[in-house]
């Protein structure tokens, strides 16, 4: 186990930058998820971590070691890739001991960690197949055993989902976060997924223009974003943005209930919203539309879940309410959050 | 109904041009030599009687025909060897980014790209045994040999059996390098940096890299370029041809240009065309393996 520390750590290629100045820590044994839209430095930031990567400036720490200089299997790193990054000639065994041959563990330790690995993730009677010959969530698990049978301090992952079917996604989820609550080990993982984020992360690192727009437990994160760019990249749909003197103030579509199907003591906004068209998702209904007075050209977005029995026409407008405290208010040029102000 | 719109009608006519071609160039020449190998045809007589394996049989018995048949061999395996070691390293080099690659890339095309002839006569005079730059920088360069007394004599390189046939080997490999080396990068460009990456993750040395994840996953387009060098090798004469004409005392001579002597120079159209045709069924034999290897290897 190892904490894994970033200090301004910037990475200039000729025409961009891709990562700029990024401080991270994270803790012993954590989950820790860096998320953003695609190109916003969280693979290079991983691949700097591994050293695949030479930053540009910075240091890279990991457990209390500084290894800027270090290759990458000096590290005692060990990554899974987007692509899984098979050997495509060797067989599962092969691929799985191919870290501990390259350690040079003594041959008649290899066979028994190879067996061990591939119980841990089920794969056993996959072991003299080629890669070719799997599925795609059996090269997962592979990709998973030969990243761990080397029993590396931390654990860096590349999106090592996004090539799994949903309904696998799911299940894979499940494990892996499992698989690393079991083995304690530090690990980072990288995602454009808000749901993986949420769902995997002790913490999420959420990242644009290769800089950490905000650091912080999924739940802080999706409540209280830090600025615009986290209140619209988490959330689906999205956070709903207006303006008002001068600021603007958002709020989450699922935070905005029909007047009537409100009971609370919270001190709550009254508002009316007028219906444009409705989705109906089974589980939930998307009503489009804006706020008929507050805000009547901006289109929002209001999610009713299946409970909340409101008969809706389209072209109507009703009155809806909003938890004061869930109303968020960002400066309209920085995007910043700033404190809460009347509506 | 247009012809164009007849798929199967526009495939034929499309396709016979190059068929065409190929059988006047090379099937009728490859039948004739097939008839001509088994019959006692001269450049005088173009009829000729049936003679069986006569002509193979006396082609066995010549000891020239069996020193070129051990120098074809010698030529053709020495050179593939040197170029696949020399391809590989070059085309894992060229794989870098570095300054001045694009200058390296080209001076590594140029053998290929100017004209074979032109070419060997530029080595023609670079072995010459008067003026050939290689002495001139071992005379005035070095000093390790020379024309005055006490001194050890300068190399004739063409003019010495096994130094000639070293350069042969030599001018055969810096011709045959360049196409191997472009085949290579095509081969190693076509391994996903993260297989790469994955490698280095897991600890690998450069060499643990080189000899157990890249050559094994270029191996089927490898093979291809070894194919296409020896079979270029076995039958190519241009090398030998203008630099030694198969000397000194046939001890140079491949198969190639022991049959261009003997059949167009010396007229013998039947013994040449047995010499000729006596590779066939190994080169045959030899381009079915590699193809089966290269197709059971192909894994990505």
């Amino acid at each position: 186990m190892a904490i894994v520390e970033t200090r301004q750590i910037r990475k200039v290629f000729t025409d961009h930058t891709a990562v700029d100045g990024v401080d991270l820590a994270t803790t012993e044994g954590e989950f820790l998820v860096l998320l953003g839209p695609s190109g916003c430095g969280k693979t290079t930031l991983l691949r700097m971590i591994a050293g695949l990567e030479k930053q540009t400036s910075g240091d890279i720490i990991i457990g209390g070691q500084v290894v800027n200089e270090l290759p990458p299997r000096e590290r005692r790193i060990a990554m899974v890739f987007q692509s899984y990054a098979l050997y495509p000639h060797l067989t599962v065994a092969k691929n799985i001991a191919f870290p501990l041959k390259a350690a040079k563990i003594p041959k008649d330790q290899i066979a028994g960690r190879v067996q061990k690995a591939a119980g841990m993730f089920g794969i056993e009677r996959l072991l003299h197949r080629k890669p070719r010959q799997l599925s795609g969530g059996e090269r997962q698990r592979v990709a998973l055993a030969r990243a761990m049978v080397r029993e590396p301090s931390v654990f860096l992952l590349d999106e090592p989902l996004s090539n799994l079917d949903a309904k696998l996604r799911t299940s894979a989820r499940d494990e892996l976060q499992q698989f690393q609550r079991r083995m304690g080990t530090t690990t980072i993982y990288v995602t454009h997924d808000q749901v993986e984020a949420m769902g995997l992360g002790h913490r999420i690192a959420v990242m644009s223009k290769g800089k950490v727009r905000q650091l912080g437990p999924p739940q802080e994160v999706y409540n209280d974003p830090a600025d615009t760019f986290v209140a619209g990249f988490l959330g689906s749909p999205p956070m709903n943005f207006f303006e008002r003197h001068g600021a603007l103030v958002g709020f989450r579509p699922e935070q905005i209930l029909p007047r009537a199907a409100y009971a609370t003591q919270d001190p709550l906004v009254h508002v009316w919203f007028r219906v444009d068209r409705v989705e109906n998702l089974g589980a939930d209904r998307l009503l489009y539309g804006s706020l008929r007075d507050l805000a009547p050209d901006v289109k929002m977005i209001v999610n009713l879940p299946f409970t909340v029995h409101l008969p809706v026409t389209e072209g109507q407008a009703y009155e809806f309410s909003i938890k004061e405290k869930d109303l968020k208010f960002f400066d309209k040029e920085s995007g910043l959050r700033i404190a809460a102000r009347p509506l | 109904m247009k012809v164009a719109d007849n798929p199967s009608a526009l495939a034929k006519i499309l396709i016979a041009p190059a068929l065409i071609y190929i059988a006047a160039v090379i099937g009728i020449p490859f039948f004739l030599s097939l008839w001509f190998s088994v019959s006692d045809v001269t450049v005088s007589s173009s009829g000729g009687h049936y003679l069986g394996l006569e002509n193979f049989r006396s082609a066995l018995e010549d000891p020239s025909f069996r020193r070129a048949l051990g120098n074809t061999f010698l030529f053709a395996i020495a050179s593939q060897v040197i170029v696949i070691v020399l391809s590989t390293v070059l085309a894992v080099c060229l794989m870098k980014d570095f300054r001045g690659k694009w200058i390296v890339r080209l001076l590594i095309l140029l053998p290929w790209v100017a004209p074979v002839s032109l070419g060997s006569i530029g080595w023609l005079w670079i072995l010459d045994s008067i003026y050939s730059i290689i002495n001139y920088a071992l005379y005035h360069g070095l000093g390790v040999c020379g024309p005055e007394p006490g001194m050890t004599p300068c190399p004739v390189w063409l003019g010495q059996p096994s130094l000639a046939m070293l350069s042969i080997i030599g001018v055969q490999v810096w011709r045959t390098l360049p196409l191997a080396t472009i085949i290579n990068l095509g081969g190693l460009s076509s391994i996903p940096q993260d297989i790469h990456d994955a490698a280095a993750i897991d600890g690998a040395s450069f060499f643990r890299t080189l000899f157990q994840i890249t050559v094994p996953l270029i191996l089927p387009i490898l093979l291809v370029a070894v194919l296409f060098g020896f079979v270029f090798a076995f039958t190519d004469m241009i090398v030998v041809w203008v630099l030694t004409r198969g000397g000194p005392y046939d001890m140079t001579q491949v198969l190639a240009s022991l049959a261009f002597f003997k059949g167009i120079d010396g007229g013998d159209l039947a013994g040449a065309s047995a010499i000729a045709l006596f590779l066939f069924p190994v080169l045959a034999a030899a381009a079915i393996l590699m193809l089966r290897l290269a197709r059971r290897a192909e894994v990505i």
